[in-house]
């Protein structure tokens, strides 16, 4: 059924986020610490472990899959509500901070990019990374025929 | 007749959300089809139309949050706000190839660290340069450079004033706007192409929303391994900057 997968997205979405309170808590910090990707990191245990032992239907994969189809949309509906007038206003000194930051992290991800890159083959699995972008760009009906069965 | 529709916008906000959202990606993917040849990817141009009806209604309204501050389109408050936002980058990690993710790992710590310190740096530098010699002040600007989220949160730790706060804020938001709307631009220049370099790219970066709207206009299928290393960021510089960050200015600055 496609409630067990957004149930399934709804409760690693929580777990992840409530784990990250908690280590922001332990941390003595004002602000959760990575639940997010903690959240990431159990869905994707979750996945592993469904598929091993056959439990990944359709339903599920519906269910998950029709969340990410829909992250362009969403990224779209969160660029209209930056608060952009301010941005453009902060004057010289944000201007040029933001600028130099943006431009040497470009720098650095192509100087991090390159490290440890010498494999002949850098992707383990092309056309199940293929797949994935299909079903974040919106562009793949879920469950159609893919690498992931 | 106004009225009637206006009212139904208010009511129904989140589905009229879904059919202002699916408006524009359609327009959007018009535009990248036929004036761009399909050069320029729709998301992108969807993801600028959004920053320039957001800049639109900050305008109009005076408000913080773009066009969602006119009731009529409050619905994409709710659509682009960070909770669906969190739950569909934690939808697209199902799309993960767990190899690819577990080789890179710990790529993406250390482009967290590189870009954690880096941007921070910058902004210090940058308030120095601009007057500032408080270690207060220069702090909270520089953890502004890191995300939008860090700089209130370093300021307020800190007791920093209003004024700067805002700038770290400004500072931050200006910086995700600037990767949503160049990192397609410069993808292919840095190498951003494959899983392990979005993983780098992720960490580097940082705010959530800056990689989330670069990373989708620039290639879907990096977008989990992106988002993996950059949801860990807002949390770390919180961490780091009213402690370590701060010390470390304060020694300088003494």
């Amino acid at each position: 059924m496609t409630i067990f997968g957004v149930a399934l997205l709804s409760i690693c979405t929580l777990i992840g986020v409530f784990l990250g309170d908690v280590l922001g808590l332990l941390l003595g910090v004002k602000a959760n610490v990575g639940g997010v990707g903690l959240a990431m990191m159990l869905l994707i245990a979750a996945r592993v472990w469904l598929q091993k032992s056959g439990a990944l239907s359709h339903g599920v994969k519906l269910g998950v899959e029709f969340w990410g189809t829909m992250y362009i949309p969403i990224v779209v509906a969160m660029a209209s509500q930056q608060n952009v007038v301010a941005a453009l206003r902060g004057g010289p000194l944000v201007l040029v901070t933001a600028i130099g930051t943006v431009i040497a992290c470009f720098g650095a991800t192509a100087l991090i990019g390159r490290i440890g890159r010498e494999r002949p083959s850098d992707v383990h699995d092309e056309a199940e990374v293929e797949r994935g972008g299909e079903i974040i760009s919106g562009d793949l009906v879920p469950d159609a025929p893919g690498k992931k069965a | 007749m106004m009225h009637m529709i206006q009212h139904i916008f208010i009511e129904q906000s989140l589905v009229a959300a879904f059919a202002f959202v699916g408006v524009v990606m359609w327009v959007s993917l018009i535009i990248s089809k036929r004036l761009t040849m399909g050069r320029i990817h729709g998301s992108a141009i969807a993801i600028v139309m959004g920053l320039g009806l957001a800049y639109v209604g900050g305008l109009v309204t005076g408000g913080q949050k773009g066009i969602a501050d006119m009731p009529v389109f409050a619905g994409i408050g709710l659509l682009g706000g960070a909770m669906l936002r969190d739950f569909a980058i934690v939808a697209t990690a199902f799309e993960v190839d767990v190899v690819e993710a577990r080789k890179a790992g710990m790529l993406g710590v250390f482009a967290l660290v590189i870009g954690t310190v880096l941007p921070f740096i910058i902004g210090a530098a940058a308030a120095v340069a601009f007057g500032y010699s408080d270690a207060v002040s220069i702090t909270t600007i520089g953890a502004g450079a890191i995300t939008y989220i860090v700089g209130p949160v370093t300021g307020a730790a800190l007791g920093a004033s209003s004024t700067v706060i805002a700038l770290a804020i400004a500072t931050g938001v200006l910086k995700a706007v600037l990767i949503m709307v160049t990192t397609p631009m410069l993808a292919r220049f840095v190498g951003l192409d494959n899983p392990r370099s979005a993983m780098a790219f992720g960490g580097l970066m940082g705010t959530v929303s800056g990689v989330a709207g670069g990373l989708a206009a620039t290639d879907p299928k990096l977008v989990p391994y992106g988002a993996l290393t950059a949801t860990f960021h807002t949390g770390i510089g919180c961490l780091v900057g009213p402690s370590i960050l701060y010390l470390a200015v304060r020694a300088i600055t003494g």
